[in-house]
Formats: structure tokens, sequence, C-alpha cells
């Protein structure tokens, strides 16, 4: 009785396709057939290669060998592509993995269909089948295979990275071979002085830096927003379109602006300060001044993206509340404290975690202002206001050592995931995602 | 004081408070606009008005040797313009499917897009750069096309919310009339969304106009510079030596933006909400 199952699946899974074709269903079987044919030829004759290439990171270095009396040049092993090359390899194989047992899956499913006396679908009913009930799976398709080639195994590489010894000047193919170290790399970053060091001072301003700028802007919003939001202030739309105004020009173009504004010689800033017989201050080339540079100018970026967000809020909150509040003569400052903060407060939460994780992130302010400098002696390749995520990106450019870049990364990634998982399950929409429909 | 004049005193301050903060909030804009007309080259200017307004510097942006600012933006136009259609698609896609069905595997999907989403965008960049050296795609726009809508794809959750809001009746509606999921999604649903299309497609294409990190780092050669990585160079190379003409080039590179960020105002405000509440 079970007899048409077990035939199809055993016929399947010894070659793709031929428990389909066993079942009758010749187009999806020699379709399968030569996925497997094609498949099966490929990673037979590449998938060892890119084992030992993984394993291994490659056993010779590109050298020269005198032959006679020359030097010849004989290309050895690139450790890097190596490692990309097989984790393309692994990928693609893992694909193949998939798509085999779905193929046994299915010979099970159309046999035990027959065994029941049900006739096998043709290819275009199973194609009408698809198109009808594994619409989004077709959809993804596309979408999700950019994203695994150009997100998903990018950020697997770097993490593989991180535990191989892979930076300037001892361990750079072609010439000189990498190797795997495990936590070496963590354990410098950490342990070892001269990288503590820069470690330990860098991710302290990071810390610092992502505080006082997620508090500063949105304080400072909600200061602007309850403002414009008071009874008798005249021409609301106007006072928000001008404050808007720094959120709508790109941050490329202010952070450059800003830099030659703050600039301590003939930066206007400057200029007024000495109209008034004030001093210059070196806004840019003071290490402590320069952090206070950064903080204001993210203000000047960050104030107009609190407001627009706390300006919604408020036009949310029920206006009876209010009333109700002034029949028992409240006084305008108990209505702000009892009514209006709790109500601000509570629906921006989530908001605020994810701004402080952003901060954390925050490439651009840093980098387009200051550049990470003024140059701090005592650090390694760091400057006095670079973040983790600045200093990332100078080891990784300039300096070639991939492998601390990758650590730091996975670094940040755990700080930022940790947040953002936090801020994400206290959100309400998380809990309620189906209460829209 | 009476109710009435302290009324007059707690207006006045917030006034004066307001005119302060709005002269900070614009004076950079103007100075940049008045700095882009003003003869001459240097940062240093003793008035602040310019007293002999003058458009040389946009036509010298134009025209210059050593700047080759048309090109700059006629690639940047290219590159945003792909960009745009690509991660249009792309995200439209994935994002309908994820909203508007339920199928096994679309938690962890959404999961792993959360999680994607939270690695700094810059650990994974010498992995692209040696993938693009393989593929010999470094030096090309097509490599920053392909980077910028794949990357699109997991930000791609205020379009998940916005499909989320579409009543399901709707489609329910059609399937009895005897409607495929095609015909619902390219009849009902893409006109449906045009809204939400011209969000992705607008916040896409100012995305890759301002992008320069990842800019500088593919494209290696000047003339395949986009606007972003030449306006980064006139500033870090050249500091300040010639700073009227970095200021005629940030407007031309900022207007656009702003009259595109004018449209997109409402739903910005959208996203900021629903980027804290990614569901």
């Amino acid at each position: 009785m079970q007899r048409h199952r077990r035939t199809a699946s055993i016929l399947s899974f010894i070659a793709m396709g031929l428990g389909q074709l066993y079942n009758r269903q010749f187009v999806k079987g020699i379709l399968l057939l030569c996925v497997e044919i094609m498949g099966g030829y490929y990673f037979v004759s590449k998938l060892p290669h890119a084992i030992w290439g993984l394993v291994t990171l490659g056993d010779v270095p590109t050298h020269l060998v005198k032959v006679g009396k020359r030097y010849k040049n004989v290309v050895g092993d690139h450790s890097v592509n190596l490692l990309i090359g097989g984790l393309v390899i692994l990928i693609l194989f893992s694909l193949f993995i998939i798509i085999y047992v779905m193929n046994v899956r299915d010979a099970y499913r159309t046999g035990k269909q027959r065994d029941e006396g049900i006739k096998p679908s043709s290819f275009r009913t199973s194609m009408s089948y698809v198109a009808d009930k594994r619409f989004p799976q077709l959809l993804l398709t596309l979408p999700a295979i950019s994203v695994l080639f150009l997100t998903i195994m990018p950020i697997m590489m770097a993490i593989l990275l991180a535990f191989t010894n892979y930076s300037a000047p001892e361990h750079i193919p072609p010439a000189k071979l990498v190797d795997w170290v495990g936590f070496q790399t963590f354990i410098d970053l950490l342990s070892l002085k001269t990288w503590s060091h820069t470690f330990y001072g860098v991710l302290i301003w990071t810390v610092i830096w992502a505080v006082i700028a997620t508090v500063t802007t949105y304080f400072g919003g909600l200061l602007v927003a309850l403002l414009i939001d008071q009874k008798g202030i005249r021409f609301k739309g106007l006072w928000r379109s001008l404050f808007i105004i720094p959120y709508a020009i790109p941050q490329l173009i202010s952070l450059l602006v800003m830099r030659n504004l703050f600039n301590g010689q003939f930066g206007p800033i400057n200029q007024y300060l000495s109209y008034f017989g004030l001093g210059k201050v070196p806004w840019l080339t003071d290490p402590t001044w320069a952090k206070v540079t950064v903080i204001l100018v993210n203000m000047w970026v960050g104030i107009p993206v609190s407001m627009v967000l706390i300006l919604g809020v408020l036009t949310a909150i029920p206006k009876d509340m209010y009333e109700a509040a002034e029949v028992d003569g409240a006084t305008p400052f108990q209505k702000l404290r009892v009514i209006t903060l709790p109500f601000v407060f509570f629906a921006t939460t989530p908001i605020l975690i994810t701004q402080f994780a952003g901060n954390i992130n925050n490439f651009n302010v840093i980098f387009l202002l200051t550049n990470g400098e003024p140059v701090n002696g005592n650090y390694q390749y760091a400057g006095s206001t670079d973040l983790l995520v600045t200093w990332l990106y100078k080891l990784t450019l300039n300096n070639n050592k991939y492998n601390f870049a990758s650590a730091i990364g996975i670094i940040i990634f755990v700080l930022v995931a940790s947040l953002s998982i936090w801020g994400y399950r206290s959100s309400r929409s998380f809990k309620e995602e189906d209460m829209i429909q | 004081m009476s109710m009435k004049s302290k009324n007059v005193f707690r207006l006045s301050v917030s006034y004066v408070i307001l005119i302060i903060l709005a002269i900070a909030a614009v004076y950079p804009a103007v100075w940049v606009l008045f700095s882009a007309l003003r003869p001459g080259s240097s940062l240093f200017s003793k008035s602040f008005f310019p007293s002999h307004p003058t458009f040389t510097h946009f036509k010298e942006l134009f025209t210059s040797p050593s700047f080759q600012f048309g090109r700059w933006y006629w690639n940047t136009l290219k590159i945003a313009t792909m960009s745009m259609i690509l991660s249009t698609l792309l995200t439209t896609l994935s994002m309908y499917a994820l909203s508007r069905f339920r199928f096994q595997g679309r938690k962890t999907i959404l999961t792993t897009m959360l999680v994607l989403g939270m690695f700094p965008g810059f650990m994974s960049m010498v992995a692209i750069y040696i993938l693009l050296l393989q593929l010999d795609l470094l030096d090309t726009h097509t490599a920053l096309v392909l980077v910028y809508s794949s990357g699109s794809v997991l930000s791609g959750f205020i379009v998940k919310g916005f499909y989320d809001t579409i009543p399901r009746s709707l489609d329910e509606a059609a399937r009895i009339d005897g409607a495929n999921h095609l015909t619902i999604f390219w009849r009902i649903m893409l006109p449906l969304s045009r809204p939400m299309l011209t969000y992705i497609g607008l916040t896409t294409f100012t995305g890759a106009w301002v992008d320069f990190i990842f800019a500088r780092l593919v494209l290696r050669t000047k003339e395949k510079w986009t606007l972003a990585v030449g306006m980064w160079d006139m500033v870090a190379n050249f500091q300040n030596s010639n700073f009227t003409l970095f200021a005629a080039g940030a407007v031309l590179i900022a207007i656009p933006i702003m009259i595109l960020f004018a449209f997109l105002q409402k739903f910005l405000v959208q996203g900021l909400t629903a980027g804290a509440s990614k569901g």
C-alpha cells in the first residue's frame, strides 16, 4: 500500500528528479535532474578545494623563485580570496542541499497521493499551485538573493576576519599568508597595552557622546516643541518650517559647512566673538573644545528631528484631559507636569532607545566635522573625538588592520543589538502586531 | 501680576527664545548661500551680506578643468535614479510579501532583518570591497547601485507598516471575485501604494545622492566620482583655499534635496515614529 511513496523518495534521494520521473511528472523530473547533474559536477570539482581553503587559508604565499639567473614570480595562495571563495561555495552548497531535501519531500508527497489513488498533478497545475500558495516566497526570491550576497555574506566574512590575523604589515596577501588565530585579536584589543588604552578611551567617549547627544537633542526638541505648541503663540506653521530647515539640508553639506563655520582662524563664529572683544576659541583643534563642538553641532542637526516627533505626539494628547484639569483649577505648569510630560515620555521611550543606539554609530557627525581629530598621541590610530565606528573606518581604510576593525565591529554590534532588542521588546507594536487588521 | 500681564510676559519671553533659535537654525544655510554669491575665494569676509553678488562660482564649477562638477552631477544623477528604481522594486516585493501573507519562516525573516540592520555598515566594507575586486566591479557605478538597493531592503519596515494598515477585506473580496495574487498585487495594491512608492523612491534617491562613505571606497578614479565624493575631497584636500566655490557646490547639491524634502515631510514624520516600533 505504501509502495509508491517509499520508492519515489528513495529514488529522489539517490538522484534529484528520479522520484518525480517515477511519479510520471516528467517535466519536473527532467528539470530537477538537470539541476542535479550541473550542481553535482560543480560541487565535486569545487567543494574540496573550498573547504581546504577555508580551513588552511592557504599554504604557499606568492614568492620569487630563482630560475637560472632570474627571479620569477610564482603565484601562491591568496588567503582572503580563498576565504571569500570558500564562503560563496558553502552558501551555494547549502542552497543545493535545501533544494535536495525539498525534492525528496516532494517525491514522497506525490507518491503518497498515488498510494491514495489520487492522480499526480501535471506540471501546469504544479506551476499554478506555486503561483497561488507559494506567492509570498516567489515575491521574496529576488530580494532574498540580493540581501544574501550583498549583505549577509559580507557580514559573515567580516565576522570571520575578526578571528584571523589579517592586518598590515605582517599578514597582507598575496605576499604573506593569513592564519586563523581564534580569539587572539579580541584578547589583544582588551588587554595588550597599546591597543587596550585606545579601546577603553574610545569606548568611554563613545558612551559619553551617545548619552549626551541623545539627551541634548531630545530635551532640546521637547523644549522647542512645547514653545511652539503654547496657547497664544502665532504663526505655528512658520516656526515649525524654520526649525525644520537643518533637518532638510543633507548632512554631508551642513556638516562640511559647519567645519568651516567653526574654523579657528577664519570662521565667522570666531570673527563674531572677537567683535565682542572675546578671544578666539580653538573649536576644532583643542581636544576638549572639539568634543563640545561636536555635541553643539549635533544638537543643531538633531533637535529638529525630536521636535517634529514630539509635535506629533503633542497633537495626539486628548484635549478633554486638559479641560478636566482646568476645571479642577490646575496651573499651566501643573498641566505640563501631570499630563503633557508623562504622555510624551510614554510615547517616545522606544524612539529614545533607537536614537541612543543610532548615536553610538553616528559616523557622519564625527567624520565630516572633525574626522576624529585633533590627533591624540597616546592613541593607536585614533584621534580625540573618534567614536568606535570612525576608529573602525580608519583602521580599515588607512591602516589595513582588518582583524581589529572586524573585532571592533562585533563589539559595536553586541552593544547596539542588546540596546535595540530591549527597545524593540518594550515597543507596543511588537506585542500587538496583528491588532491593526 | 495679573493673569493677563503674566500671559503677555510668558508669550514675549517665548517669542524672544523662538527668534534666537530660528536665527541659529537658519544662519548656516543663509551664510553658505551668501558665500556662494561672494566674489573672491576666501572663507573670511568683512560683511555678512555680499556687497557685489556674482554667479561666477557657479559657472566656474562647470568650466574649471580641475573640478569635473558637471560630470559628477551626471554620475550622481545616474546612480541615484538606477538605485531608486531597483530598490523600489526590491523593497515593494519583499515588504508586500512580509506584510500580507502568513507563511512558515516569516518571523525568522523579520528578526534576521532586524539583526542585520544592527551591524555597523562599515563592518562589511572590507568584504564588499574584496568581493567587488573579485567580480571586477571596483570603480563601477553598477556596484554602487547594487549595494544601495540591497541595503534599502533591510530598512523597509516603514513600507511593511504601510501595507499592514491596508484592510485585509480588500484582497479577500477580490479573491472571492476570482482574482489571483498577481492581479491583486498589480491592480489593487500597487495603485494604493503610490504614496509609499514615492516615499521609497525619493528616500533611496536622496540616500544615493548624498552618500560618500561607500562611494569613496568604490569609486577610484576622478571621472567616476559622485558629487558627494567630489565635495568631500574639495574640503578635505583643499582646506578652505577655495571656500566660495565649495559653497556654490553645496548650494547646488542641497537645493534639489531640500525640494524633495518638502514633498517628503509627511512621510518622514511617519517614518520616524514607525522606526521606533518596527513591526
